[in-house]
């Protein structure tokens, strides 16, 4: 099967048609080569590849009414992934080879973009032992990342041997830093305001000093560790004063810790409680700078859909997540390509190649160039749009950003080829 | 005058010299035989108390009946709310029986706030306590006691030094009074162990201390809050001994403050840990008063929040 | 009452308020046959000056205080929905009480009859008078209740979008009433 993307800048350079052709880019031709009634118009906007993302909740197997893999995954491509990591703290929790498999083969059968399972570090995520990862790798789903996300793996010993025992895999342990002693019944980020909202602060210290841990952990055992959504600005220097020392670590954040505060907390409304909390102005500098100097490689969403009567309702009793894969794409333009902090090629790396490399998903990722896979987006760097959660594929509404004037868009998505999304709608 | 009353933060000090004048005609009236006023004759006030408290409770009932609302309460025990249902069920329960005033008593801070502001009802909002927040009529209850005793009964509280001693970072009590009291002038200073004070505090319009001793000489009142014992086991303070030796108060301590000066405490006592028996029952101790004076705040509290409501109703 | 008085016209100075005082307090005892059960009670906030004035001059003729004290109505009004919550002013009634004696109410103007309906109700609150009366410095008609006023300083007409100026000396600096609008 051939498909023609005519009129594309790659990486925002010369503008091209590309071909494509069982699932590679078989030509790359300046525009204008190929015929102008065939195949999609991308009106001369950005063309990327697609977007990995690393950290999505799908909900499935367990709360189908918040979300299920086919509506997870469709507003993924509507975000301009081609592919997401879906996250284990699944009920059933993903933690043996038959769930994995399961959530794998209904990504697949959905087909708005590959679904590559996330194991449990332990079983029932209990923090007590370690579940059967050799069994999740060596499965259908080939999994290579394992995560406790929503619960820190908090012992010290169990968390060393999850990092030594993946090595036999290439596996890679994405630890949710969060100390549980410091954090108990914590409501929002530890500050000045949580003194006078009242509400039970959630200190930075607490995220640190589990990095910290890991880092000096993964270094002395050498293996590799990934750091899910650091927020504050003393996580951004410990990995980078790690990175310094050689350790191998990676470290993500999220959109929205790139643009959102505290501040949003005195509302009282839930729509903006997530783990980590959202932190004050000077961390979002931080996070920012981490993630224009390389310190932290990937954003990832932690896209996370919750059931509206998990939202309607006091704070203290919000669950704790918000949206994130349909908005993704627009924030990191807002707060990182439109400021110049990170040009086409670093956002494509940022969001893209680097994810896949953690993830060691061979075929996402790559360069846009002749023999690569066609897994591709095309985005709109001038478009403005309004979130209107009416609109999303998700089947939950619990996005911060409602209402809010968004710059840049995601126009098509291309999976091996094929359009997931074309003019910003799921194709047909 | 805002819609809500949500925080003490909510009230200007025009706003809050209002209530407390208002307060002040309306305590004549329960000198009265008759202590019943027709102002709110047909205006529906819903007493939504998510937590217990019985003192609470009875001071908005009582402010409410005397000014002739028709007055519903609903606790959390033995409603459907112990069952499950959400704050967002109540209220649209509330708002289908015409609440006009929903005063609310929740153990999550901001739950108020968010009644108010949820779009799920029209009434006016009273916060009656949220979670370790605000309790802001209790402030201006206090701050009415110590303008009877300290002020003669106008004005405002001008160069007055009130200590407010005890477990400040779980307190909604002090978090209002320090955001009142500066409001209408008054210089406050918060006294607790470190651990008791909440993280940012340097920031709050108020003096911190650790030392009660050194506090209290010539401070025109002394406001002790409630510590619970079992605080301790989250390693707040090593034990209710040490506690009371420390920050507790007895006559010699309360003999350190002002001529006049006056000791408060919103109840509910422990005897014995943050207030001895003698100074509790003591001579300088209003204890009893302030309970009698949250009726007449609550009163002037609703007559100021309804009125304007209705006016604001009428405009729009 | 479709007359009107034209705007800008100054209908009392302070010596006709000054006779009127003084044929009103004349005027009570009479009726009373004596002051000795009178209560003098003027409802905030200029009927209370009024009130003073006219129980001073009703001790002056007889030679016995006369028990003067005032009336916060606020509370008792029927248009809180419409006016909104305003600031109370004192009540005061005098230590002898209002049980078993005659109260003359005295207000400044007599327009619809819906602030004397609230002092009416007030005093029910405060006890059981033998009988009210009511005393106003102008009446200015287009009552909206059953009532008239037993003492009137002055009647004047005016159409309902006019508004009368009480100005008293001891809140106001001058003692007149003006016709506005």
């Amino acid at each position: 099967m051939t498909t023609v993307l005519r009129n594309v800048r790659p990486y925002g350079e010369d503008a091209v048609d590309i071909t494509m052709r069982d699932g590679l880019i078989s030509a790359i031709e300046p525009a204008g080569t190929q015929p102008a009634a065939e195949g999609i118009d991308g009106r001369g906007l950005v063309l990327l590849p697609g977007f990995v993302d690393l950290h999505t909740h799908l909900r499935e197997p367990g709360r189908e009414d918040a979300e299920t893999i086919a509506t997870g995954t469709a507003a993924a491509a509507l975000g301009g992934f081609t592919a997401v990591h879906a996250m284990a703290n699944t009920n059933p929790v993903a933690d043996t080879a038959g769930v994995v498999e399961q959530v794998w083969r209904r990504g697949i059968e959905a087909g708005h973009c590959d679904v590559h399972p996330v194991g449990a570090v332990t079983v029932g995520l209990q923090g007590e032992r370690l579940a059967e990862l050799g069994a999740m790798a060596d499965s259908a789903a080939r999994v290579r990342i394992f995560s406790d996300d929503g619960v820190c793996v908090s012992d010290p010993v169990l968390m060393r041997r999850a990092l030594e025992y993946v090595k036999a895999f290439d596996g890679v342990i994405a630890q949710h830093a969060q100390d549980p002693r410091l954090t108990e019944g914590a409501q929002m980020n530890e500050s000045e305001l949580s003194g006078v909202l009242g509400l039970r602060g959630w200190p930075a210290v607490a995220e640190e000093a589990i990095i910290a841990r890991d880092l000096l952990l993964a270094q002395h055992v050498g293996s590799r560790v990934h750091i899910c959504h650091l927020s504050t600005r003393g996580s951004v220097e410990i990995v980078r004063w790690a990175k310094e020392r050689g350790v191998e670590v990676t470290a993500e954040v999220t959109p929205h810790h790139l643009i959102l505060t505290e501040e949003l907390a005195r509302t009282y409304d839930p729509r903006y409680k997530v783990n980590p909390p959202l932190r004050t102005a000077d961390d979002v500098e931080a996070v920012r700078e981490g993630l224009e100097d390389g310190t932290i490689d990937v954003v990832a969403t932690d896209h996370a859909p919750h059931a509206r009567e998990d939202k309607d309702c006091e704070w203290a009793a919000g669950a704790f997540g918000l949206l994130g894969l349909e908005t993704a794409f627009s924030v990191v333009f807002e707060t990182m390509v439109a400021t110049g902090r990170l040009d086409w090629r670093q956002l494509a790396d940022r969001m893209s190649e680097r994810p896949a490399r953690i993830g060691r998903v061979i075929d996402q990722g790559r360069p846009v160039a002749v023999g690569e896979p066609a897994s591709l987006v095309v985005v709109d760097p001038h478009a403005t749009w309004t979130v209107d959660p009416s609109r999303s594929a998700s089947r939950s509404a619990n996005t911060p950003f409602l209402s809010r004037e968004m710059r840049g868009a995601v126009v098509h998505t291309l999976l091996r080829g094929r359009p997931t999304v074309i003019d910003g709608s799921l194709a047909p | 005058m805002n819609k809500h009353l949500l925080s003490a933060a909510d009230l200007t000090r025009d706003d809050a010299v209002a209530i407390l004048d208002t307060a002040v005609e309306l305590a004549r009236v329960s000198d009265r035989t008759v202590k019943k006023l027709p102002t709110l004759r047909g205006r529906t006030v819903v007493n939504l108390f998510f937590e217990d408290s019985t003192r609470t409770r009875i001071s908005f009932e009582a402010a409410a009946k005397r000014l002739s609302a028709d007055v519903i309460t609903f606790s959390a025990k033995g409603s459907s709310v112990s069952k499950g249902e959400s704050l967002k069920d109540t209220a649209l329960t509330l708002e289908a029986m015409g609440a006009d005033a929903i005063v609310v008593r929740h153990g999550a801070s901001g739950a108020p706030h968010r009644l108010a502001h949820s779009g799920w009802i029209d009434g006016v909002v009273v916060n009656a306590g949220d979670g370790t927040h605000e309790h802001p009529t209790q402030a201006l209850l206090d701050a009415y006691t110590l303008r009877h005793h300290l002020s003669s009964d106008e004005g405002a509280l001008d160069g007055r030094h009130v200590v407010i001693v005890g477990d400040v970072l779980h307190s909604r009590v002090a978090r209002s009074n320090v955001l009142l009291l500066h409001t209408l002038g008054a210089r406050v200073t918060l006294v607790a162990p470190p651990t008791l004070m909440p993280v940012g505090v340097e920031s709050w319009p108020c003096g911190i201390s650790y030392d009660l001793d050194a506090a209290l000489p010539g401070a025109d009142a002394v406001m002790m809050l409630r510590v619970q014992a079992e605080r301790m086991n989250a390693a707040y303070f090593p034990s209710a001994n040490e506690y009371s030796r420390r920050y507790g108060l007895d006559v010699r301590r309360s003999d350190l403050l002002a001529d006049g000066g006056i000791v408060m405490h919103p109840g509910p006592m422990n005897r014995g840990m943050e207030i001895t028996a003698e100074v509790a029952d003591g001579p300088r101790s209003v204890i009893v008063e302030q309970v009698t004076n949250g009726v007449h705040v609550r009163m002037a509290v609703l007559y100021r929040l309804l009125g304007a409501a209705d006016v604001i109703g009428e405009a729009s | 009452m479709a007359a009107r008085t034209p705007p800008g016209v100054r209908v009392l100075d302070a010596d006709d308020i000054s006779r009127i005082v003084s044929r009103i307090a004349h005027e009570i005892l009479e009726h009373a046959q004596g002051a000795h059960d009178v209560i003098v009670l003027g409802i905030q906030t200029r009927g209370v000056p009024l009130a003073q004035r006219i129980a001073s001059r009703m001790t002056q003729i007889e030679g016995v205080p006369v028990p003067v004290g005032s009336l916060d109505i606020t509370m008792y009004r029927d248009d809180l929905r419409l006016r909104g919550a305003r600031p109370l002013h004192a009540t005061e009634v005098p230590s002898e009480g209002v049980d078993g004696r005659l109260v003359v109410l005295v207000d400044d103007v007599l327009f619809s009859g819906r602030t004397v309906r609230a002092a009416l109700d007030a005093i029910n609150d405060i006890g059981r008078p033998r009988a009210v009366q009511l005393a106003v410095l102008v009446d200015r008609g287009h009552r909206e209740l059953p009532l008239r006023a037993d003492y009137v300083g002055k009647n004047i007409p005016t159409s309902r979008d006019q508004a009368v100026r009480v100005r008293i000396h001891e809140l106001d600096g001058v003692d007149e009433v003006v016709v506005e609008g």
